[in-house]
């Protein structure tokens, strides 16, 4: 164990270039896979010198490897705790500490217009994070596009595909009247819900990240109960880069323009609006909007890029 | 100045824009857009240098129209200015440099990704080097993880899968470990903001029972920054995330992502948690003790090393620990020597990192010593620009790592705390072993691509007939800016000293 680590570590071969390698052969049958596969790894730990490596530090490798990382949880729990115990004693008693947050509880409905001060913490007072924020998911929506997506490097073999179609068919869903039934109902439902918290988070609990994660999850209830054909109608790769690329840019524009006025002394006319109505917060509600158009894209985007390697039909 | 006043918020917004438009561009479309923009952002970064260097003075900017400890803010003066500049320049340098290779080892439909997460890079760089804020610096930080992440897996192949699940779990928990000791910070001090925070914890030291909860938050802090940028003990994920990468992405996270984090976690000591307090905390001493440590061990691991990138990533190890070691001397001298040498460094291993797959290039595209045998003879520019790479590296006069080394040993021999001799001593003596070893792994490598002429012509016919005009220039620019640091050191010192300086 402990040589096929190191092996890892120092050698330059692929260790996962005899095993991979393997999967390309298309027209073979699950149990054969897993059987040439087996091989390799087996023909890979029969090598003598591997062999001989792995008989003499396979055990003695990983009960040495469970108490280090025992040892080291526990230490680094202990520590933890410690220090959260020596700061309880500071804080309360500092008068500075208080500033900060009794700005953002007392004026924060006057000088944001959000009822919800929490939306108007995020989006107003400390904006630039959020930007930052709303990025990292989509960050994450690239990184995950770039492991997953179906190109000439991670293709799917054709037995691949078969066997997908096979389980697919056998797990699918979408024949199933009572959940069809069912999900013609509530989705609307879940949608409508979604909509909601999007557009009232300056007025209550809610705001962009939550209702986007209501209406991706209405997304993925409605892809599973009716197949991702019906999904691929109207929802394809381009119009999810589309509505992710006008949701950031506008956010970026947006932000970019308030911080630029702030910065120079300048009125940005934004209107605070009524407290209370839909429209009031400033820009806090169409910020909502985008980042809960993001956030939707993103979670269905990771749904279908798990489940079928792409967003929208082939590539 | 107005004009100059707004450029570092637009180079982030810019950044982050154009990130989200590449994703919408053809490939081709997306690297050209690439260049071009972080050419306007080069020029834009380099009105702020010379700005703040002219004026003599930082300046902050309110994101919005609310005032700082409410609001967010970001600050400029001419370290900042210094680092951004010499990040974006590397950043241009190495997609020119390893474009070649980005097209074979990337898939045509996800090179514009690719070019995405670049510019997200920039834009988490460029927040993390202006930030004012530790809270804006720890979000960022979360890009930069998440981008770092996504230029290894970029490769599709099982190794650097591997290497980027390592590196991951590693970053994830630096982000943990960072975030922790922040929130306690922000639990003792109550502010976010770092002058506010540094002045509220002057306050609270002067109590020294306060001492343990603030050296224990700031070490917690520490570690986390530590793992992600290669601190001693947690270096050995290196050799993998950097051997393994596509050469644009192993010089960027070597150059530019871990010295990124090297840099936020000296401005949190500096200006969040500001000197008096930090020497009243045994920190210095432990960041010098792994720095030492680091140079040492990261070297001898250099020494043992089978593959030339392996090699490489180790000896970045080995400079991490300079860099920590001139923080840990806790004078001005000291962390001049140490941000002298993030520059210093950046420039070469970037450089190194896009020169070795040419030379593996002809060499049958193995990056084992044995097979580079005589590659310098096969590949003529790519064994020049190895040679002027090690020769920095090892520390020869008129390149950039003779004038780093230098700083450092004026640095312990001004100090003029009371351990003096101890020190004097100590960092010497590491200077020495480290510098010795450095001349030890990089003279047996250029022995051995210089020697044996392989006549072996099959082997180089693979990169005859196609232009390397980008190689050419970014190696050319990157050993211009490397023998500017050699001669010119005082010039940059200069710099450094007057933005540590309006640092306090």
């Amino acid at each position: 164990m402990k040589n096929r680590f190191l092996d890892w570590l120092y050698k330059d071969q692929d260790l996962l270039s005899g095993i991979t390698d393997v999967v390309e052969k298309p027209d073979i049958s699950r149990s054969e896979l897993k059987e040439i596969m087996r091989s390799a790894e087996e023909e890979y730990d029969n090598r003598p010198e591997v062999r001989e490596a792995i008989g003499r530090d396979r055990d003695r490798f990983r009960s040495l490897y469970m108490i280090v990382a025992l040892v080291s949880c526990i230490a680094l729990t202990l520590v933890l705790l410690y220090t959260v115990g020596l700061t309880s004693n500071y804080g309360m008693e500092n008068p500075r500490t208080l500033e900060v947050v009794r700005r953002y509880v007392e004026d924060g409905l006057q000088e944001t217009g959000a009822v919800n001060i929490v939306s108007g913490m995020i989006l107003d007072y400390r904006a630039f994070d959020t930007l930052g924020e709303s990025h990292v998911l989509f960050t994450a929506l690239i990184c995950v596009m770039i492991l997953l997506r179906i190109d000439s490097k991670n293709q799917r073999t054709e037995y691949e595909d078969y066997y997908k179609v096979q389980t697919d068919s056998y797990f699918d869903l979408s024949s199933d009247p009572i959940l069809r039934l069912i999900c013609a109902v509530i989705i609307p439902c879940i949608l409508l819900y979604g909509i909601y918290i999007l557009l009232n988070g300056q007025n209550s609990p809610g705001g962009g990240f939550s209702g986007g994660a209501v209406l991706g999850a209405g997304m993925i209830l409605f892809s599973a109960a009716f197949g991702f054909d019906t999904v691929d109608r109207f929802f394809t790769l381009r119009v999810s880069n589309i509505i992710t690329f006008v949701s950031l840019a506008f956010y970026s524009f947006a932000k970019g323009y308030v911080f630029f006025m702030g910065a120079n002394g300048l009125d940005a006319h934004i209107p605070k609006g009524t407290p209370g109505a839909i429209f009031s917060g400033g820009l806090i509600l169409p910020l909502d909007v985008a980042v809960g158009c993001v956030v939707g894209c993103t979670m269905f985007g990771f749904y279908s890029l798990f489940r079928r390697g792409n967003i929208g039909g082939r590539v | 100045m107005s004009v100059v006043w707004n450029f570092p918020l637009f180079t982030v917004v810019f950044s982050l824009f154009s990130g989200v438009l590449c994703m919408m561009l053809s490939p081709r479309a997306a690297r050209n857009y690439t260049i071009a923009y972080e050419s306007v952002l080069i020029v834009m970064v380099g009105c702020v240098l010379r700005c703040t260097y002219v004026t003599g003075e930082a300046f902050t900017y309110p994101m919005g129209e609310f005032p700082a400890p409410w609001g967010n803010e970001i600050r400029a003066g001419t370290l900042e200015a210094l680092i951004a500049f010499l990040f974006l320049v590397i950043m241009l340098c190495s997609i020119i440099g390893g474009y070649h290779f980005l097209r074979q080892d990337i898939d045509e439909s996800k090179q514009n990704l690719y070019f995405t997460l670049l510019n997200l890079m920039t834009a988490a760089l460029m927040a993390i080097t202006w930030t004012n804020d530790v809270f804006t610096g720890y979000v960022f930080l979360e890009i930069l993880t998440l981008t770092s992440c996504g230029v290894l897996i970029v490769r599709e192949i099982g190794r650097t899968t591997l290497a980027a699940v390592r590196y991951m779990i590693l970053n994830l928990l630096g982000s943990g470990l960072f975030l922790l000791g922040l929130v306690l910070l922000y639990d003792i001090s109550g502010h976010l903001l770092m002058v506010p925070m540094r002045e509220s914890l002057a306050q609270l030291a002067e109590d020294p029972a306060a001492i343990p909860a603030i050296s224990l938050s700031v070490g917690i802090l520490t570690i986390g920054l530590g793992i992600k940028s290669g601190m001693f003990p947690f270096h050995f994920w290196m050799p993998d995330t950097y051997g393994w990468a596509t050469p644009t992405s192993a010089s960027v996270l070597s150059s530019l992502v871990s010295k990124a984090y090297v840099f936020l976690l000296f401005k949190i000591y500096i200006r969040a948690i500001g000197l008096e307090v930090l020497q009243k905390t045994p920190l210095l001493h432990l960041l010098m003790a792994v720095g030492i440590l680091g140079m040492i061990i990261g070297s001898v691991s250099a020494l043992r090393a089978s593959t030339i990138n392996q090699m490489v990533a180790f000896s970045s190890a080995a400079q991490v620990g300079y860099i920590y070691m001139g923080i840990g001397l806790g004078t001005a001298a000291g962390f001049a020597a140490a941000m002298f040498q993030i520059l210093a460094h950046a420039l070469t291993k970037s450089l190194l990192f896009l020169t070795t797959p040419y030379l593996a290039e002809v060499s049958g595209d193995s990056l084992k010593f044995s097979a580079l045998q005589g590659s310098g003879h096969r590949d003529h520019l790519a064994g020049v620009y190895f040679t002027i790479g090690a020769l920095s590296m090892i520390g020869i006069p008129i390149f950039a790592g003779f004038s780093a080394k230098l700083m450092f040993s004026q640095a312990a021999v001004l100090s003029s705390r009371p351990s003096r001799t101890t020190m004097v001593l100590l960092v010497m003596s590491a200077l020495a072993v480290s510098s010795l070893l450095n001349g030890v792994y990089f003279v047996r490598t250029l022995i051995r691509i210089y020697s044996g002429q392989d006549e072996d012509s099959g082997k180089d016919a693979k990169g005859k007939g196609r232009s390397r005009y980008g190689y050419v220039g970014a190696g050319l620019v990157l050993i211009a800016g490397n023998i500017f640091l050699g001669l010119f050191s005082w010039m940059i010192a200069d710099l450094i000293y007057q933005g540590l300086w309006m640092f306090t």
